[in-house]
């Protein structure tokens, strides 16, 4: 296997959601320690509730409460519990339909071990010390002996409702780029640019993606291109973005190298903003440990002729 | 407009634990080439391109948009993406030339699970409010749906061993396959799904040429005639559900015209053996059907793809005289909530 590139990416998101009127009364129930399901106009009552009957798509609301003791419908031993699940000791996930439910509800459920547990046992509702109004509130099920726990008859009003949650996500990936843009990335550790060449229609493409968005095919022509190129296009930006130590105005541009035929983005500098054009001569400038050109600045030649860019733009 | 439509050409990768040596199009583009040269058609020549794919398992936004370096999209062309298995691309396509807008499609889709953790990438697919929360894996789950089977007497672990022995038995006569022939059971994953009830997690790419008509005719020998294919979906919570039966595929079976005439074949999407005897069942797969001939989504399950490649597989053996009236099914979402179905035929011998 050639060498190729990997790197940790890890992508992580803060995912923000409101809340309809059933999902609010049931999330801020379970804040309170009280479990609403919704009644269905055919008499079921759905535990989690939805805002839409599952079967005749009507849009439901009536509220009520249903006991935090129930009884598991099937279930799974998870002895290997992983990242975000709601315990950290192997536990088994469960259905549960809770006493006065018609369905049943995901959780966890804290068991000694797999003999310890069946479809048709009973359970109840263990709740986080600390409750936010999310379905984490409930921080398990346990086991338990006794018959339904009867629930107050709370209706589902609550003086200060949860209306929206935080879910944050993570998902932790190794990214490989692949053969062509390792060549290419490897290349830029060296200060140079490589693109490659399409075998149909012979244009050479930087950055390089191992094909040629054109003909469809595999490239595989290893060309060096650059370092020196020409402005095709520019735009001047004037806002400042969080975090990046540039000052405004600047210039970003379409920088055709020399022997590429298509241009990639790269900033200017070394001249004032408001001097770039189209057909500026320009060669990059590599700072530090950067792996790729800090910024292109003018080189000094005379501009280049309109007719040798134009098919770039 | 009532227009026959077929499945022309197929190809698909080998089936591989990783390919980090390969971007996407690169895994994908040797796949577009052979059923291109399968059929003799240039990228120029097809009406209409749909694929399948999804940017969870790369975790990159709009990764398919650079797959489509690999088709070729200058000048432009007629294109469109579904963030589902390839199978419901296919049904787009479908769509397409049964409207008369389209004569030729080609149809891809694509997966890497090897960039990341499957079980937990899979997650991100359920109901953000109540369940996503708790990160309930796609082994938990379908765990779940194993042992309510159990329960209702519908199956036992051994039962479920021999599913996977058979479909990896069958495998052997697979080249792409990932696992092939006799593989360990393995301990328990999630009990009472052991290892070898689940899905390998590999990486791979499919891809279909469909043609309506005379058109179809002058591009094979034996065409596969899509006779019906339809999908359904069923609610997404879980507890609401009979996780013992499969409403949705048999309804979809049932528009797809599949209990009008037995089938000879069937290849199901069931990544866990649990799954297709609740598929067996929806189905109702008598003895005399030869299922997954190919090994199945048990000797490899390129996620987005597997479902395109079960429609693939089923019309590769009727291009080849292996069936006459073949079923193929796909599924998506967890514990079989979505499902496709498709009826394949070839013309009388």
């Amino acid at each position: 296997m050639p060498d190729v590139l990997k790197a940790p990416l890890v992508v992580e998101f803060p995912f923000t959601r409101s809340l309809g009127p059933v999902q609010s009364a049931f999330l801020t129930g379970l804040r309170e320690r009280v479990v609403l399901g919704v009644r269905t106009t055919d008499g079921r009552t759905l535990v989690p509730p939805a805002e839409y009957d599952p079967v005749t798509a009507e849009e439901i609301r009536d509220l009520v409460e249903v006991a935090p003791t129930g009884t598991v419908t099937t279930w799974a031993w998870n002895h290997a519990p992983r990242r975000g699940q709601p315990l950290d000791t192997p536990f088994a996930w469960v259905l549960v339909r809770l006493d006065g439910a018609d369905t049943a509800l995901l959780h966890a459920l804290d068991a000694p071990g797999p003999d310890a547990v069946r479809t048709g046992m009973r359970v109840r509702v263990r709740w986080a010390a600390e409750r936010s109004g999310a379905i984490t509130d409930i921080a398990c099920f346990e086991p338990y002996d006794g018959g339904p726990a009867q629930p107050d008859g709370h209706c589902g009003d609550f003086a200060d409702p949860v209306t929206g949650i935080v879910a944050p996500a993570r998902l932790d990936y190794t990214y490989t780029p692949g053969r062509a843009q390792t060549a290419h990335l490897d290349a830029l550790a060296e200060r140079r640019i490589v693109g490659e060449r399409c075998p149909s229609c012979r244009k050479v493409y930087v950055p390089p993606r191992g094909a040629c968005p054109t003909c469809g095919v595999a490239t595989s022509e290893r060309v060096e291109v650059g370092p020196r190129g020409t402005v095709t296009t520019f735009c001047i930006v004037n806002i400042k973005a969080r975090g990046l130590d540039i000052e405004v105005p600047y210039v970003y541009a379409h920088i055709a190298l020399d022997g590429a035929d298509l241009a990639l983005h790269g900033r200017i500098g070394g001249i004032p903003y408001d001097r770039v054009r189209m057909g500026l001569r320009v060669e990059p400038v590599w700072t530090g440990g950067a792996r790729h050109p800090d910024h292109y600045r003018p080189t000094g030649e005379p501009d280049a002729d309109y007719d040798t860019y134009r098919e770039l733009l | 407009m009532n227009r026959e439509i077929a499945v022309v050409a197929f190809a698909q990768t080998d089936h591989r634990r990783t390919s980090e040596e390969l971007s996407e199009v690169e895994l994908l583009m040797p796949v577009l080439h052979d059923v291109l040269a399968r059929t003799g058609l240039r990228t120029a020549d097809l009406d209409f391109v749909c694929s399948g794919s999804s940017d969870y398992l790369a975790g990159r936004a709009f990764s398919f948009t650079l797959a489509l370096d690999g088709v070729g999209a200058w000048p432009p062309i007629s294109e469109s993406h579904v963030e589902m298995d390839g199978a419901w691309a296919l049904y787009e396509a479908w769509t397409k030339l049964r409207t008369g807008d389209a004569d030729t499609a080609l149809v891809y889709a694509y997966g890497k699970s090897s960039p990341g953790s499957l079980r937990d990438v899979l997650t991100r697919q359920l109901d953000p409010y109540y369940v996503a929360p708790l990160w309930p894996d796609s082994v938990a789950l379908a765990a779940l749906q194993a042992q309510a089977l159990i329960d209702a007497g519908d199956t036992d672990e051994p039962a479920l061993a021999a599913v996977a022995a058979r479909n990896r038995e069958n495998a052997t006569a697979n080249p792409h396959a990932q696992l092939r022939g006799p593989v360990p059971h393995g301990d328990h994953v999630v009990r009472p799904l052991r290892r070898g009830d689940c899905a390998p997690v590999g990486d791979g790419a499919a891809a279909v040429i469909l043609a309506a008509g005379e058109r179809a005719r002058a591009l094979t020998e034996r065409p596969a005639w899509i006779r019906g294919i339809d999908h359904r979906v069923e609610a997404h919570g879980l507890g609401v559900r009979d996780l013992t039966d499969s409403p949705s595929t048999r309804l979809a079976a049932e528009h797809a015209g599949a209990f009008e005439r037995p089938v000879d074949t069937a290849e199901l999407h069931a990544p866990f053996t649990s799954q297709e005897i609740v598929l067996r069942k929806a189905l109702r797969l008598g003895d005399g059907v030869r299922v997954n001939p190919s090994g199945g989504a048990l000797a490899a399950h390129p996620v987005m793809a597997a479902g395109l490649i079960r429609i693939g597989e089923a019309a590769a053996r009727i291009h080849r005289g292996a069936s006459d009236r073949a079923l193929a099914h796909a599924t998506s979402g967890p514990c079989l909530q979505q499902n496709l179905v498709a009826v394949l035929e070839g013309d009388p011998r």
